[in-house]
């Protein structure tokens, strides 16, 4: 379980989150959606530790965030990082062995090579495996490190706005690659998106927050609604209901 | 691929070490030997340690067209010399032991390399642009403020200060290189040792903390071995780059980036001896050929520096164009 208990946080001295407290147990697809500056993004990086927690706590499973090692947290948190944000140039094989770094530390042994070549055919990636990330297309190079955050092996995978840049296609078939990984592999899978009928399709659970505060937690079809859209987003969208699923008519 | 390029790098740089010591040879052996000997091992450290440090300092910069000469090392050493001359005159130069002299360089040097890089602790990576930036500017203050006081020297002192302030591998104090070898020869294995967090780090702030590197942490750790390296190669033979007034040290930016060229991969295990290769075969090559071969009093920084230029501009294009 992550679980978040009174976490505060300013960036230079503009308070972004006030007293969040939050629990994800483990298993399914749980999404943070929210207006823009509402801080999904910021509460998710405390979780990923790519920002200083200050005030309240953190911890995953048994590990508690800035306290434990960043290598034990390795071995079961997962970072998805966005393509823009890497810069080597690498083969899509090089990069799907960095998710074996946690657990080798630089010293591959045939337990990680058979875990990189399993996760490549998993993805369809193996006839691109030696192309370089910056020759294949967007779609193919983030389904590249999901792969790399998924042969890292962890049971909890975050993720910031990774449909970012994305076509209809790509976005779709990452969804389904998460889903997949939530439904087969029992991972847990912490996602910000910008897009809530994507949230709504493919996630377990909805956490909307506005201001820096949880205004809304629970089932896509119980937490969607036109009122949803007014009070949290000021937009005076219609909802309605498809499969049982709310989709925001645009 | 990579083998054979190793192969051939390899040697290159036993073709050039031969050539250093057995080319043009006048005087008996026993002599010649441990004299080129010392020499050789002078410029090898020299090489080792740029390139390395270039290497670091362009991975933890994500840049790869800064050497770490912008933060001004070259800048303080002349600095440091003229100040001497200015305040106890060139035979107050001359009188003070050349240990002292190097453990002073050493320190001055890493001292202020570490004050500017604790300004790096305090912020992410957009802090990185920052340090870079104050260091560019503290290396054009010191180097105005060099400037300054030898404009208030007696020309005769002046000569000894242009004597001294480029890199120089005529005559090399045995005690000098035995120092600067205690200092880089930890270093260097501790940056080797560094090789696999260094991949990981190469790959950006968030993929790195995802996999359990905390890469201000490695940038941190980075920093101390790059200001031990550069401040004992400079110590030890005196600025690259010309004069302490040039722009940057090219020789790094070279040897970095025909690493790159010639043994293309993102594994700092393949980056790092092969920059450290091409940088022995560039100095000791390079001298043997300036030295003996063409019998030119040229000094070979003048000429990595034209070279360094070239490269710099290609660089500076090739970017635009991608």
């Amino acid at each position: 379980m992550i679980s978040i208990r009174n976490v505060s946080h300013s960036i230079d001295h503009h308070p972004i989150l006030h007293d969040v407290s939050l629990d994800i147990p483990r298993g399914g697809i749980t999404a943070l959606i929210g207006p823009n500056g509402a801080g999904k993004s910021t509460l998710l990086s405390l979780v990923a530790r790519l920002a200083a927690l200050t005030t309240g706590e953190i911890s995953v499973d048994t590990l508690q965030i800035g306290k434990c090692k960043d290598r034990d947290l390795a071995k079961v948190l997962a970072i998805m990082p966005q393509s823009t944000q890497v810069s080597s140039r690498l083969t899509i094989r090089d990069l799907v062995g960095f998710g074996r770094y946690p657990w080798h530390q630089g010293h591959p042994g045939p337990e990680d090579r058979e875990k990189v070549e399993e996760t490549l055919t998993r993805f369809g990636l193996e006839p691109l495996a030696h192309r370089f990330l910056d020759e294949v297309s967007g779609g193919q190079k983030q389904r590249a490190f999901a792969a790399m955050a998924y042969a890292q092996s962890t049971p909890y995978l975050l993720l910031d706005e990774p449909l970012n840049n994305l076509d209809i296609a790509a976005s779709r078939s990452l969804m389904r690659l998460l889903r997949d990984m939530a439904e087969e592999d029992g991972k847990t899978i912490l996602i910000v998106l910008h897009d809530i009928n994507y949230a709504a399709a493919f996630a377990d659970r909805l956490v909307v927050m506005k201001e820096g505060r949880i205004a809304a937690d629970g089932k896509p079809e119980k937490v969607v609604s036109a009122k949803l859209l007014y009070d949290v987003f000021g937009t005076d969208a219609p909802v309605c209901m498809m499969d049982e699923r709310p989709v925001v008519l645009v | 691929m990579l083998r054979n390029r190793f192969l051939i790098l390899g040697t290159l740089l036993a073709l050039s070490v031969v050539g250093y010591m057995t080319l043009g040879a006048v005087g008996s052996w026993s002599f010649l030997i441990p004299f080129r000997a010392s020499k050789l091992a002078a410029l090898a450290l020299v090489s080792v340690c740029l390139a390395v440090s270039t290497v670091l300092f362009q991975t933890i910069t994500a840049n790869r067209i800064l050497t770490p000469s912008v933060m001004g090392f070259d800048a303080l050493y002349v600095f440091i010399l003229t100040a001497i001359v200015h305040s106890f005159g060139a035979a107050g130069y001359a009188a003070i032991p050349a240990p002292l002299l190097f453990v002073m360089n050493l320190v001055l040097m890493t001292g202020m390399g570490l004050v500017l890089f604790s300004l790096l602790i305090k912020g992410g990576r957009g802090d990185i642009l920052k340090m870079v930036l104050t260091g560019i500017v503290l290396g054009i203050l010191i180097r105005a403020l060099t400037g300054f006081l030898q404009r208030m020297i007696d020309p005769s002192e002046f000569q000894t200060i242009q004597s001294v302030s480029f890199a120089r591998f005529t005559y090399v104090d045995k005690l000098n290189l035995a120092m600067a070898a205690v200092v880089a020869l930890p270093a260097l294995v501790m940056a080797w040792r560094m090789r696999h967090r260094l991949d990981v780090i190469a790959l950006g702030p968030v993929a790195a903390t995802g996999l359990g590197e905390t890469p201000k942490r490695g940038q941190r750790q980075a920093l101390v071995l790059i200001c031990l390296l550069t401040a004992s190669a400079t110590a030890l033979a005196g600025p690259m780059s010309s004069g302490g007034a040039g722009p940057s040290s090219f020789f790094g930016l070279i040897v970095a980036a025909l690493a790159h060229m010639i043994t293309p991969s993102y594994k700092h295990s393949v980056l790092l001896p092969s920059a450290a290769m091409l940088a022995c075969i560039t100095l000791i090559g390079g001298q043997t050929v300036m030295e003996r071969v063409l019998h030119l009093s040229t000094p070979l920084a003048v000429v990595i520096e034209v070279l360094g230029g070239i490269t710099f501009l290609i660089l500076l294009l090739k970017r635009r164009m991608a």
